[in-house]
């Protein structure tokens, strides 16, 4: 596919693409209605939508309100998307295990089903970003890592650290690490801003350049020592504690033997 | 006090407790077998360090506990010659402690300070000197001496001059003009106020005119953030509203305090965070100092939109970016 | 005589016509240095600036000292197509591309490091046992210089790559350079040749890192080793030490093989560190640009307290008649460590003026027995200790689960309180240990056996200690204040009576000790 890509730029880009996806979408209904398979997947959608209402009246609306409109504590979910939905409960920041500084990363309360669900019934009442495929996700084909490595040094590493291992906020807050973070939770994040973190739109940061530094990362996170213990990959507070304990320690381990008195 | 009192008396030197290798033989060859063990340790460090070098590939990784994943060419190198110094030290070391030998010595000291004798017969040669050269009664010649001595610092000095050119006005302008548009970094995509949500901020610099290229200099003083919030959430003057664009707010990204670039943003507080000394801004307050040692707000670009609805500069920044500097005029 | 010792002879012979040398050398041959752990700290600092030299040769075999823009194209994939400087681009170079090039360069970078904490731990040593008292001032203030230019010169050289992070620190040094008041536009326009960052900064301090400092350090060094040489060694006291005497190993054959030994330790250990631990490592940082920037951005750590004050720093700056004055970077940056580090060299005669002692002193105190001293000493740590934390603020909230704004607040309460509170603290703990000192020279070691007395009443055996003890632990002057009086013998008031009063005042603060145990004492309890 590599060698499309450098096609994108061509006059007659444009128009073939669109004859193309006029083409696939005319193709898909066709076969869509076809089928009576359509009404099966509406139908779904709606117990979807209803089994995401149900989770949500249980597990949310203590918070968000019952009809997601927002509360004291909690933000409106009107218009934030599935992807936000996916993002916040697929990582188990959400529901919060306490009102403190910021919503952590844990083990996600609900089952993947259950998170499309929650995702269905958001997005039901009001369009918002949706959850990215993984046709879109695919990194290692559409992404430049070296291009990621430019953009994530502009627009992330001064929350993220130059490695993305994370870093402090104010008042406690922090940007986490991303080290493992799924390719599309990721995505999500700059797409829908959780929290602390600003929203990258697609203009800002177009869909390619979003996984190219998701590429970038995930090489950054890959890559071996190539010196040594990365030390936590912090900068200079960490060799500057490794000097004072075991560098000078050692030395003067040594110079220690060195003054004993041989028996 | 204790001081007029007799003081405790100095046992003197204790006496010297032979080591187990100076009297018994076996001790002996056994220290010397140790020492040439470690002069061998260190000729094998040097082996795998000759071997690590030809032989093992840039590219080959090993794993190992706490190190992770590493090259190994670099760790084996390392190992290799850390080994060769290390134990060619640690051998002379125990050579000199357990086979040399080992009585203190007692080496007398004298007082730093020259005889009397001396001085007086160095103030003498000085006088006479100073005297012969007629230092005292030629005051013409003393004065003249100065003078040329004290000017001639002046050369060295004004040769630095040409280092570089005075700042003039440099530090007051950058390349924001009336009208330039707004293009994102990297990627130089100029952007519509639609492509920004509320809450997403932008990192942006001034679109180049063809044949310009940009600098780092440039960087350095064009960069801007661009920040949408709700208009609703400005508390500003009305000046400073009107630079703002339908929400969009545009900061120059270096930071008031020492320059460095200042784009953390949180959402939800709608503070800006500078890394590096920890000031604090806060944004719906045309960046306000809140917390940390920068003691001016980022100053502000305002905004606009051209004929084709792109974001354009309204003005230049009406006051010098960056860090403070003596002949900035502070308002 | 062998075949060999003839030659030797020969060739010795005719240096020293030529020379004289023998002489000399036979003096210094058998030049006695005493042994202890603590005089090695100073060679672990000299060992560091030879490992410097060494590395620091190989890496500009290829490192090219220029900000010249040009694409990378070399191995390090992640980085491939960016538009880098040279300098970035060469340091890549040496780091991937040059068999042993990123050892070398990590090896440049421990040693260092351990070169200023070997200096900070030398200077430590140096102070708290008095060891810069007469005649060693000169050889202390010379100490002092090599600190400040071994911050001046680790800077320059972590600004060499020109990453992102050695680029954010020029650009905080340029802001304090402008911030300097009348001259500092100007001096910033003529050291980066025009403005921040250009391209002539790299190439120039460049000539400075690897030229003009290191051959003031060689100078000083030298000086600093020949006044040691010449004015012999401090030592510790103890038994048949004395002011007069210096006890030890000759330097042949004894003293030479464990220096000479020391120094392969040295750079082993530093080649150990460098072999199995990151440091440094410029290819994730990313070239520089000035509109990025890192979170965690941080110096190295010789250079962290003075962040951590800058850090700290109220927002003050003055703005008037057209002109600004950033308090908030020339108080931190400049003011106080341009204090700290005047008082620091002046610190012998700050001493010695306020004690009266203007003799020679060979014998080293123990820290304990010069309680001032060592809480001053203990003052100004604290002090730097905090200024350090302050500089890693941000690392330290996100690893220990607090927030940056605490640990701002706590340091700027706490570079108040609790160097005054160290200070206390340190002068009774010493004054305690002189009680404690006192208590074992009069009674003796507890052995912790109970003997039951007749009477039924239990008794710890105390068992008395050695003579060689009992000497070091008293053989330490007690300083009487100075009792300066207002006026002179006709009872005219003197000039500077105010300052007098502040000396008797002193000197009555450092004479504060527990009195040590004399002969008469111990004579008493064996009475007893």
């Amino acid at each position: 596919m590599k060698h499309l890509s450098r096609y994108r730029r061509h006059k007659a880009a444009a128009p073939l693409l669109l004859l193309f996806a006029l083409l696939a979408i005319g193709t898909t209904f066709s076969v869509a209605s076809a089928t009576p398979s359509k009404s099966i997947s509406t139908f779904a959608r709606t117990a979807a939508i209803d089994e995401g209402r149900a989770i949500f009246l249980k597990g949310c609306s203590s918070c968000h309100g019952l009809n997601a409109e927002g509360g004291q504590v909690a933000p409106s979910l009107i218009g934030v998307g599935a992807a936000s939905v996916d993002f916040q409960v697929g990582t188990g920041r959400m529901p919060m295990a306490d009102m403190s500084t910021q919503a952590v990363r844990k083990p996600p309360k609900y089952n993947a089903e259950q998170v499309a669900a929650l995702a269905q019934y958001v997005s039901s009442l009001a369009t918002g970003p949706a959850i990215p495929t993984d046709a879109v996700l695919n990194y290692e084909r559409d992404g430049n890592t070296a291009e990621g490595g430019q953009l994530f040094r502009t627009n992330c590493a001064m929350c993220h650290n130059f490695a993305a291992q994370g870093g402090a906020l104010t008042q406690g807050k922090y940007a986490p690490t991303l080290m493992g973070v799924e390719p599309k939770y990721m995505y999500e994040a700059m797409i829908t801003g959780p929290q602390s973190m600003p929203v990258f739109g697609d203009k800002i940061i177009t869909p390619a350049e979003k996984l190219s530094i998701i590429k970038w990362i995930k090489s950054a996170q890959a890559e071996p020592a190539l010196g040594g213990a990365a030390l936590g990959r912090v900068g200079p507070v960490t060799e500057g504690l490794l000097s004072w304990t075991l560098g000078i320690g050692l030395l003067i381990g040594v110079a220690v033997w060195l003054a004993m008195k041989a028996r | 006090m204790s001081n007029e009192l007799e003081a405790i008396s100095d046992p003197g030197l204790p006496a010297h407790v032979h080591r187990k290798a100076d009297h018994d033989p076996i001790a002996e060859k056994k220290a010397e077998r140790q020492v040439a063990i470690l002069f061998l340790l260190s000729a094998a460090g040097t082996i795998l360090f000759i071997y690590s070098y030809i032989w093992i590939s840039q590219d080959l990784f090993i794993y190992l506990p706490v190190l992770g994943t590493t090259n190994a060419k670099q760790l084996f190198l390392g190992l290799g010659l850390a080994t060769s110094l290390f134990f060619i030290g640690a051998g002379a070391i125990h050579w000199a402690k357990t086979l040399m030998p080992d009585e203190e010595v007692i080496a007398m000291r004298h007082e730093m300070r020259s005889d009397d004798e001396d001085r007086a017969a160095l103030v003498k040669s000085a006088k006479e000197g100073a005297a012969a050269a007629g230092l005292g009664r030629r005051s013409l010649i003393k004065r003249t001496m100065g003078l040329s001595l004290g000017l001639i610092g002046l050369s060295p000095l004004l040769l630095l001059r040409d280092l570089g050119p005075l700042p003039a006005k440099e530090f007051d302008t950058t390349s924001w003009e009336k009208g330039t548009r707004l293009v994102t970094d990297p990627g130089n995509r100029p952007i519509k106020p639609s492509d920004l949500e509320v809450g997403a901020v932008a990192q942006v610099l001034p679109q180049l005119r063809a044949g310009e290229e940009r600098t780092l200099n440039n960087i350095g003083k064009d960069a801007v953030l661009l920040i949408r919030l709700r208009p609703e959430e400005f508390q500003l003057t009305p000046e400073k509203l009107a630079m703002t664009h339908e929400g969009i707010i545009a900061f120059s990204k270096i930071c008031s305090h020492m320059g460095c670039a200042i784009a953390l943003y949180e959402q939800q507080t709608k503070h800006l965070l500078c890394p590096c000394h920890q000031s604090t801004f806060d944004v719906p307050r045309g960046a306000k100092v809140i917390f940390g040692p920068a003691a001016r707000p980022l100053p502000q670009l305002g905004i606009s939109v051209d004929s084709e609805g792109y974001l354009v500069a309204q003005n230049p920044f009406s006051e010098p970016v960056g860090p403070s500097f003596w002949e900035r005029n502070t308002k | 005589m062998s075949a060999r010792e003839r030659i030797a002879g020969t060739v010795a012979g005719y240096v020293d016509d030529r020379t004289g040398a023998a002489k000399w050398m036979k003096k210094n041959l058998n030049k006695v240095f005493p042994d202890h752990w603590s005089f090695l700290l100073g060679e672990i600092a000299l060992y560091s600036f030879i490992i410097l030299l060494l590395s620091g040769t190989f890496l500009t075999f290829w490192f090219v000292p220029s900000q010249h823009e040009v694409i990378y194209n070399g191995s390090y994939q992640p980085l491939s197509g960016l538009s880098m400087s040279e300098a970035y681009q060469s340091t890549l170079h040496i780091s991937f591309d040059i068999r042993g090039g990123l050892l070398m360069r990590q090896i440049h970078h421990w040693a260092a490091l351990l070169f200023m904490v070997a200096i900070v731990v030398h200077l430590l040593r140096v102070y708290f046992t008095g060891a810069f008292r007469k005649p060693r001032e000169f050889n202390w203030i010379i100490g002092v210089g090599l600190l400040t230019l071994g911050i001046v010169e680790g800077f320059l050289g972590y600004s060499l790559p020109d990453d992102l992070l050695s680029g954010t620190g020029i650009r905080i040094a340029e802001a304090i350079i402008q911030a300097l008041p009348v001259v500092g536009s100007y001096i910033s326009y003529f050291a980066f040749g025009g403005a921040f960052p250009g391209d002539a900064f790299i190439p120039r301090i460049y000539t400075v890192h690897v030229l003009l400092l290191p051959g003031i350090f060689l100078a000083l060094i030298t000086v600093h080793l020949m006044l040691v040489w010449y004015q012999k060694h401090t030592q510790y006291p103890g038994p048949g030490r004395t002011e007069k005497n210096v006890v030890g190993y000759p330097l042949l054959p004894v003293y030479m093989a464990k220096a000479g030994g020391f120094f392969f330790i040295v750079f082993g250990v530093i080649a150990f560190l460098s072999a199995v631990a990151s440091i440094n490592p410029i290819w994730l940082y990313g070239p520089y640009t000035p509109g990025q920037i890192s979170a965690g951005s941080q110096p190295d750590w010789y250079m962290g307290w003075l962040d951590g004050l800058v850090r700290m720093s109220p927002p003050l700056e003055t703005h008037a008649f057209g002109h600004t004055i950033s308090w908030n970077i020339l108080i931190p940056g400049l003011i106080v460590p341009g204090i700290m580090f005047t008082g620091l060299a002046l610190y012998p005669f700050i001493e010695s003026w306020i004690s009266g002692d203007k003799r020679e002193h060979h014998i080293l105190d123990r820290p304990r027995n010069v309680p001032n001293r060592t809480a001053l000493g203990a003052m100004a740590l604290t002090f730097t200790i905090v200024g350090l934390l302050n500089g890693g603020n941000d690392i330290i909230s996100t690893t220990f689960h607090l927030t940056i704004n605490q640990m701002m607040w706590f340091s700027r309460i706490g570079i108040l309180v609790l160097p005054p509170i160290a200070f206390v603290i340190t002068k009774r703990l010493c004054l305690s240990l002189q009680r404690a000192d006192r208590d074992l020279v009069l009674h003796g070691r507890e052995t912790g056996t109970l003997v039951r007395m007749p009477s039924g009443e239990f008794v710890e055996v105390h068992e008395p200690i050695s003579a060689e003890k009992a000497w070091v632990l008293t053989q330490h002057e007690q300083p009487k204040p100075l009792e300066l009086s207002d006026t002179d013998a006709r009872g005219v008031k003197r000039p500077g009576a105010i300052k007098n009063k502040l000396r008797n005042r002193m000197s009555r603060a450092n004479a504060v000790a527990v009195p040590k145990v004399s002969a008469q004492d111990l004579k008493e309890i064996e009475h007893h």
